[in-house]
């Protein structure tokens, strides 16, 4: 008797038919040690080309496999630091956190396909995403441009602002926030702020700390804890 | 914007940001329920498909990064990246990382003891194709110990980091190996409530399995689904 190869196998599992294994994939920690497999050199730096972002001390550089990342020129726009301290719920800095920054060019277009509106343009030196890895004293820094407005719900205009998420070891699933500048214009009529309670706005608006960097601690927990959003 | 269709929230496979039997979540996870907001194009659009231009190249083979072959089973992962539509999701960078066969990361902070690999970085980068697939070669993970409580070891895993196509999607997971008696008494995983466990758990494939070469495991991955377009109201003129 032979054996048929195609035999030697398990059974089959139904993993799609079954609907507590076929549905989003849960979340986890990014855990302690992410700093070779994510922040990459440039990555905080969304206008020019410099080392911010990486945690180049924590690993041997031989095994520093990502790249710089590589701007093709300068964008348009206000060009803006924007820096802040993560903090845990017992007040100290969180040196193993992991900052994204997300936003729309000065001219308010997102570079994506899922922004339709073809009468604002796209900046070809400016994608809006960066990554910054806190340091040992809890801080996170970027170099960006001021973002412009863009549209909100039904016939809103949202005031400048960059979306942030916060990952830590510790953090179960990423936390989504939001930065907003002191002073801007439309913030008194943003429609993101307004479905946040008044008296925890001031958790997502950045102050101006230098002539052109503005700076926003990101509270994990407790007193003055930022705001986050449920997407 | 008037109509943009925003993505699902959570579904019941979530996990809690407090776990207090997971240390570090105890003083990290909010006090405050998130706040529900509207979808804006802020949160329906993301940095898909400039990845090559923000990372660079794909990395998708982990065994090949040093001069010599890193120790350890060679193992090939690979799947999909679907939406809950079951919709393949293109061009999503899927970033990893792990420890090598031995149970260490190469980070600073690492100090478990156990022998560093020279040939082994343990970080990747691959995209995924017009089908959503994607596949990458590495080595079988060990487990190690940690701090959390006594005789606390982590069960085998691989970190992904997956962009997605809008910030909405932004997903950061780990995959677990089938069979593997420390998942069920690992607080990360269980921070997962059962039975949605199981979507973290790789499984075995001989379709993925080469021969003389490296065992294979199927992995897919799935992301948030845009919600419904709501529909037009009803008008009746009586």
């Amino acid at each position: 008797m032979t054996i048929d190869p195609a035999d030697l196998r398990p059974a089959a599992r139904a993993d799609n038919q079954d609907p507590a294994l076929f549905g989003q994939t849960p979340s986890q920690t990014v855990g302690p040690f992410f700093h070779y497999g994510l922040p990459w050199k440039g990555g905080a730096d969304l206008v020019g080309r410099s080392d911010m972002g990486a945690r180049p001390d924590l690993m041997p550089e031989e095994h520093y496999v990502l790249n710089l990342s590589a701007p093709t020129g300068t964008p348009a726009g206000e060009v803006i630091a924007i820096t802040g301290r993560v903090i845990d719920g017992e007040g100290a800095p969180v040196p193993d956190a992991m900052v994204e920054l997300w936003q729309a060019n000065a001219a308010g277009r997102y570079r994506s396909v899922d922004d339709p509106r073809e009468d604002v343009p796209i900046d070809p030196h400016f994608v809006g995403f960066g990554r910054a890895a806190t340091a040992a004293d809890g801080r996170y820094r970027f170099r960006t441009v001021l973002p412009g407005r863009v549209p909100g719900p039904g016939n809103s205009l949202q005031a400048p602002h960059v979306a942030l998420s916060v990952f830590a070891r510790g953090v179960v699933k990423r936390l989504a926030t939001r930065l907003y500048f002191a002073g801007a214009e439309g913030n008194d009529e943003d429609p993101v702020l307004a479905v946040v309670p008044a008296e925890r706005r001031e958790t997502l608006i950045a102050r101006r700390t230098g002539p052109d960097e503005w700076t926003l601690d990101l509270i994990l927990q407790g007193e003055g804890e930022t705001v986050f959003f449920d997407l | 914007m008037s109509g943009l269709v925003g993505y699902a929230r959570d579904d019941a496979g979530a996990p809690p940001l407090l776990v207090p039997d997971y240390r570090s979540t105890v003083a990290r996870a909010p006090r405050h329920a998130p706040i529900a907001l509207p979808p804006t194009l802020t949160e329906t659009t993301g940095p898909g498909g400039c990845w090559d231009r923000l990372m660079g190249p794909a990395l998708a083979d982990l065994t090949t990064q040093h001069a010599g072959a890193p120790l350890g089973q060679r193992i090939v992962v690979a799947g999909r990246v679907l939406d809950e539509a079951g919709r393949a999701v293109p061009d999503t960078v899927m970033e990893i990382w792990q420890a090598n066969a031995a149970g260490r990361y190469i980070h600073a902070k690492d100090q478990w003891d156990a022998p560093h690999d020279p040939n082994f970085t343990g970080a990747g980068r691959v995209v995924t194709d017009a089908e959503g697939r994607y596949r990458f070669v590495t080595v079988r993970p060990g487990a190690y110990p940690w701090g959390n409580h006594r005789n606390a070891w982590r069960p085998a895993h691989i970190h992904l980091s997956l962009l997605g196509p809008a910030f909405a999607t932004r997903l950061v997971t780990q995959l677990y190996f089938p069979d593997d008696p420390l998942i069920e008494i690992d607080p990360i995983a269980n921070a997962v409530p059962l039975p949605y466990r199981q979507r973290m758990v790789a499984r075995f494939d001989m379709d993925v399995t080469e021969p003389n070469w490296a065992l294979g495991y199927r992995f897919d991955v799935v992301l948030k689904g845009r919600e419904q377009t709501p529909l037009e109201e009803d008008h009746h003129d009586d």
